[in-house]
């Protein structure tokens, strides 16, 4: 490797330029507000220097990947490169890349780290709640372990499908070459790689005590760990908009010929829902993450009683974020579940428009449920029914999922392959969610169930048990198709069957704890509890090594084995599995022009010969 | 018009349904949270049983077509050509029965659940200050005071005396007020199917009536920190003539520190808001 | 080196470094104050609990000798004639606990004045400079000594603003203006227990409960009863 190579615009040049600029941004920020205010002298915390170096920071690390050098060239008047790495080898993984498949690559390996991250903590919680009181993390660890898990998963699975798989599959899905906006489709990526770092850095500063929520006025008092959370969920937040807005304008205006509306793939109509949601949600996380920086900062009172503001502002604010954002997570799990069940039952997807009214359906009523969370706050109480009703309705729509999932099984020839296993077990974990969110939607019976396990293992079951195992359906169909090299179908199977026992055996168990009155979040519990606590957490460790499982998988055949996957292992009619494995850079030689029928399975004619029209490209490796 | 396999599954559904459903309403539904002490958490034990009512006939049947499908519709061992099902893309009278059966269940829920949160007067959640549905009758105010990382318990009725711990007589209505003087906390008291959130500067009022004397748990259910999870004590119901000897007692056990203690207000804004 | 040695060396390598990684992360949440075995004074019998001293002292800013955070408050622990900073403590089951508290610390005054009230202790009573007290004035509290689940707490009050030679930070010197706080506490059954100040001290923080008072090793800690 020679000198040039690696003092270009890479990963290596960001991170140092990402560390320099933390420091310098620390040292600017001392000069702005330093030791000589009282505050700060007193709390021995310079909550605006850190901010400040969070923000240098991070303008450091995009600027050592690159992304400066579009905009500054534009300034100087040069012309622009506009095919930044779209080169080959493995550098392009380590850099700015605008290939959207480098992209989803890297978003597969980058938020799979941060993911593993999130699943240790959670191993170390269960370590610790296998005792009914204190046993191995102290109070403060604890918690910071308890909020980096929550905050972590929160903030990196949102994009856990759109970035992986959307980025990778729906430009080739609409017949595309590229995505709308290639550059920020890579920004989107490294502000997510920055974000994750900056989370890390609360160890350094403290831990944070407020779970992934961050409910002022605690979220106030707390040490300079709290600007980390801060940090990376606007980052986060950034991210989440951009790749929403990226996603809209690829599907909106770059389908082909022939791909209309009511032709796209299932996947492309969730990940635009999806993307819907992100544009119009998380712009308001950011809002509120603003209010709460200047309130650790700048010392405003938009959450202080006493000066006028309202904690209640901050949890209104949050959840209307929020609760889009649970179907940010939902929705594209949806997606999957309804690519990969036509392709192993052998049949179309059953009731095509209702699925789409579905997901539809659920962006639109996500926006007003918020105060389902609330239900015992205190807040806006006479309007407690009507948050009742449009939850509970919002189960409408999710049954148009449902039973579009079940109909397309109807008399389908079913291969029970390791991707269709995962989505069969959404359909069994999704219904188990599901239902026991019908407990938290009746407000009686969320006098009980709020903040308790059992709304806990409730988001777990439709969070882990809806999106990782939709997650890990799409990776097993569609790995082959991203890198080339097929999975070890034994080594899945066993993956799938000790995770889905597992996670039912963590989970299952959690709703009953938390009917039994154990609150979220606690270091300690009812010695009673503790029999049931311990089958958990030795659950949760098998749920952890199934993992280890699918890693040595990936390892293996990635690395070692190396088994070429064919070009459509699966008999897929999708148009990716028309393509070599991986696709050629600019996907398509010519732009192909689309059927009438987006799922060509069965025999009647209509299906046959309507499958897209391409011409062959050359593979890339 | 149903088809064999329709028929078999509906057959199967209904079977399933009658004998889980027998078992949720006598067997589960009674052991459901939180107990029958009080006649909210009695409420709630009602609800939770006629939720499980609700979604058994849906649970069922989607379990079963998962079973049935998986074993009816499996592609023969060992058959490595692919074939395809038939082209079925949807089916009109399925749907709109799917359409009409799940909106009909939601929309009783939700006017169950309301109908049950307002006979109930709030069904022991937090109702604000003014709750709209509230208990005919005298009600004995007792006020729940939050704090990093302590509940503490004020008797307005008594001469505001504040207490370390919970007592309540029994059949009496209680309110609880509950404030907090710094961040949010929330109020469980599980046996009483009490929860109500904590929040600085609000006044959040909650009804319940005990129906006999027992101990029950007092827990924080909002994260405040880093005592949340010591943040526990046990409350006891009592009767009536115990509950009069014992705030006798703790009037004149805590006859010193009255002096100092601000006067009943439903929220309360204490110094020192910072120090430095 | 063949293709699949040199791969199978950078996974190894690969494996190793996320080991080394997950064992530091876990050693650095491990990390902690370190305990103080609370030595027994005289031990307990079936018909009379033994008992144990405990010197305190609580200090407005801790210095930097003692912490990565000078300026914050925080109770330090006497072992050996020494005072340092550990809120850790083991002490025997059933066993009376003579508590003498040094406080060098201005006053703050409890947002709560129903905890100046001392409640939980051998003889209802503890000793502000020798005199027995039940109660103080809420505002001249600098900060309490409070164990929730054995019912124990303890105002302590604070220096006098008029005080000349007041304390800088720790260590203090006895010589500086102080108040001097004994009591006695019986520990119950075995268990773990977490003791906390209610006073809001933390100089700066929101509702002064940030920093010190929510970090182990400052204004909490845990109390191992064995």
């Amino acid at each position: 490797m020679n000198m040039r190579r690696l003092l270009g615009f890479n990963l290596l040049t960001a991170v140092v330029l990402g560390i320099v600029g933390f420091y310098v941004g620390w040292w600017l920020g001392h000069q702005i507000n330093g030791p000589s205010v009282a505050y700060f002298a007193s709390t021995g915390q310079n909550d605006i220097a850190l901010f400040v170096a969070y923000i240098v920071g991070v303008i450091g690390f995009l600027a050592g990947l690159g992304f400066l050098n579009y905009p500054v060239s534009r300034m100087l008047g040069k012309p622009p490169s506009l095919r930044e790495k779209e080169s080959e080898g493995i550098g392009r993984y380590l850099g700015l890349c605008t290939d959207h498949k480098v992209v989803g690559i890297q978003y597969l390996l980058g938020i799979g780290a941060f993911i593993f991250i999130g699943g240790l903590n959670a191993m170390l919680i269960r370590l610790e709640l296998m005792r009914p009181t204190h046993l191995v993390w102290n109070g403060n660890n604890y918690l910071t372990l308890v909020s980096v898990h929550g905050t972590m998963m929160m903030g990196m699975m949102t994009s856990g499908i759109l970035g992986p798989f959307a980025n990778y599959f729906v430009p080739i899905m609409i017949g595309a070459r590229r995505m709308a906006f290639p550059r920020i489709e890579a920004l989107t990526f490294w502000l997510l790689m920055a974000a994750g770092t900056i989370l890390m850095t609360t160890f350094a500063f403290g831990g944070f005590p407020t779970g992934w929520t961050g409910y002022a006025p605690l979220s106030e008092q707390a040490n300079m760990g709290m600007d980390a959370y801060v940090a990376f969920f606007a980052l986060v937040g950034l991210s989440m908009t951009l790749l929403g807005l990226n996603m809209m304008a690829t599907i909106i205006t770059m389908r082909a010929p022939g791909m209309t509306w009511g032709r796209l793939p299932l996947f492309v109509w969730g990940t635009f829902s999806t993307a819907v949601l992100m544009v119009l949600a998380a712009p308001v996380l950011i809002s509120v993450l603003l209010m709460l920086a200047l309130d650790r900062t700048a010392q405003t009172g938009f959450f202080n009683v006493q000066a006028g503001g309202s904690p209640y502002l901050y949890e209104n604010l949050f959840w209307i974020f929020g609760h889009p954002e649970v179907y940010i997570l939902a929705l594209p799990g949806m997606g999957i579940l309804l690519e990969i069940l036509p392709v192993f039952a052998r049949k179309p997807v059953w009731g095509y428009r209702l699925a789409v009214t579905g997901m539809l359906g659920i962006s639109l009523m996500s926006w007003l449920v918020w105060q389902h969370h609330l239900f015992v706050s205190g807040i806006n109480a006479d309007l407690r029914p009507f948050y009742m009703l449009s939850t509970e309705l919002i189960s409408l729509p999710t049954g148009f999922i449902f039973i579009a999932a079940l109909g397309t099984l109807w008399r389908g020839r079913i291969r029970l392959t390791v991707p269709m296993l995962f989505s069969l077990a959404w359909i069994f974990n999704f219904l188990i969610g599901g239902m026991s969110g019908v407990f938290l939607s009746d407000t009686p019976s969320d006098v009980t169930t709020h903040g308790s396990f059992f709304s806990m293992a409730h988001f777990h079951y439709t969070i882990m048990g809806g999106l990782i195992f939709a997650f890990f359906g799409g990776i097993y169909y569609w790995l082959p198709k991203m890198t080339g090299f097929n999975l070890n179908e034994r080594l899945g199977k066993i993956h799938f069957w000790v995770m889905f026992v597992a996670f039912n055996s963590t989970f299952g168990p959690l709703l009953v704890i938390g009917f039994l009155g154990m609150p979220r979040r606690v270091v300690t519990y009812a010695g009673y509890l503790q029999g049931a606590n311990d089958w958990v957490s030795v659950s949760a460790f098998v749920l952890g090594a199934s993992m280890l499982v699918f890693l040595y998988n990936l390892v293996w055949t990635q690395v070692f084995a190396r088994v070429p996957a064919e070009m459509n292992p699966w008999g897929s009619k999708s148009i990716e599995f028309s393509l070599p494995s991986p696709p050629a850079v600019h996907n398509f030689d010519r732009i192909p022009t689309f059927g009438p029928d987006p799922y060509p399975y069965g025999d009647d004619g209509a299906g046959i010969g309507q499958r897209p029209v391409i011409a062959p490209a050359r593979p890339t490796r | 018009m149903l088809s064999s396999h329709g028929r078999k599954l509906a057959a199967l559904t209904v079977i399933g349904t009658a004998i889980v459903l027998p078992l949720m309403v006598f067997v589960l539904g009674p052991n459901m949270p939180p107990g029958k002490d009080t006649q909210v958490a009695k409420g709630q034990v009602f609800d939770n049983t006629v939720l499980l009512v609700v979604m058994t006939p849906f649970t069922v049947f989607i379990l079963v077509y998962l079973i049935y499908a998986l074993w009816a519709f499996r592609a023969p061992k060992g058959e490595t050509e692919l074939i395809d099902g038939p082209p079925i893309r949807g089916h009109g009278p399925s749907q709109i029965a799917w359409l009409a059966t799940t909106t009909i269940s939601v929309l009783f829920l939700a006017v169950f659940g309301s109908t049950e949160l307002l006979a109930n007067n709030g069904a022991g959640g937090g109702g604000g200050p003014n709750p709209v549905a509230k208990p005919s009758g005298a009600v004995l105010p007792i006020q729940v005071i939050g704090q990093q990382w302590e509940f503490t318990y004020r008797y307005p009725t008594y001469g505001g005396v504040e207490t370390a711990q919970l007592v309540i007589p029994e059949g009496q209505e209680i309110a609880f007020h509950v404030t907090s003087l710094d961040v949010i906390h929330s109020f469980w008291a599980y046996e009483l199917g009490v929860k109500a959130d904590a929040n600085p500067g609000v006044d959040n009022v909650a009804y319940v009536k005990a129906d006999h004397p027992q101990t029950f748990q007092v827990r924080c259910a909002e994260l405040c920190g880093l005592w949340h999870g010591y943040m526990f004590d046990t409350g006891l119901v009592v009767t009536p003539a115990a509950f009069a000897s014992w705030i006798a007692a703790r009037k004149s056990q805590f006859a010193p520190v009255s002096k100092y203690l601000p006067p009943y207000s439903t929220t309360y804004a204490p110094d020192p808001q910072h120090r430095g | 080196m063949s293709v699949t040695a040199r791969k199978s060396l950078a996974v190894t390598v690969g494996v190793l470094i996320v080991g080394v990684l997950i064992g530091v992360y876990v050693a650095f949440l491990t990390n902690g104050p370190t305990p103080y075995r609370v030595p027994v004074a005289s031990a307990a019998t079936a018909s009379a609990p033994g008992s144990v001293d405990l010197t305190l002292e609580t200090v407005g800013s801790v210095g930097p000798s003692l912490s990565p955070n000078p300026t914050w408050v925080s109770y330090l622990v006497r072992e050996n004639g020494v005072f340092h900073r550990s809120t850790v403590w083991t002490l025997p089951a059933n066993t009376l606990v003579h508590v003498t508290l040094y406080n060098f610390d201005s006053k703050t005054g409890l947002r709560n004045p129903f905890l100046a009230q001392a409640r939980g202790l051998v003889g209802g009573t503890f000793g502000i400079d020798g005199k027995p007290t039940t109660v103080m004035n809420p505002d001249d509290a600098s900060h309490t000594f409070a164990i929730p689940q054995m019912g124990v707490i303890v105002p302590i009050e604070g220096v006098s603003s008029s005080a000349k030679n007041t304390c800088g930070f720790a260590p203090c010197p006895m010589s500086t203006a102080h108040t001097t706080t004994t009591f006695t506490f019986r520990t119950g059954k075995a268990g773990h227990y977490r003791w906390q100040c209610f006073v809001p001290c933390a100089a700066g923080f929101f509702y002064g409960f940030g920093g010190p008072m929510q970090t182990i090793g400052y204004m909490d800690g845990y109390i191992n009863v064995v």
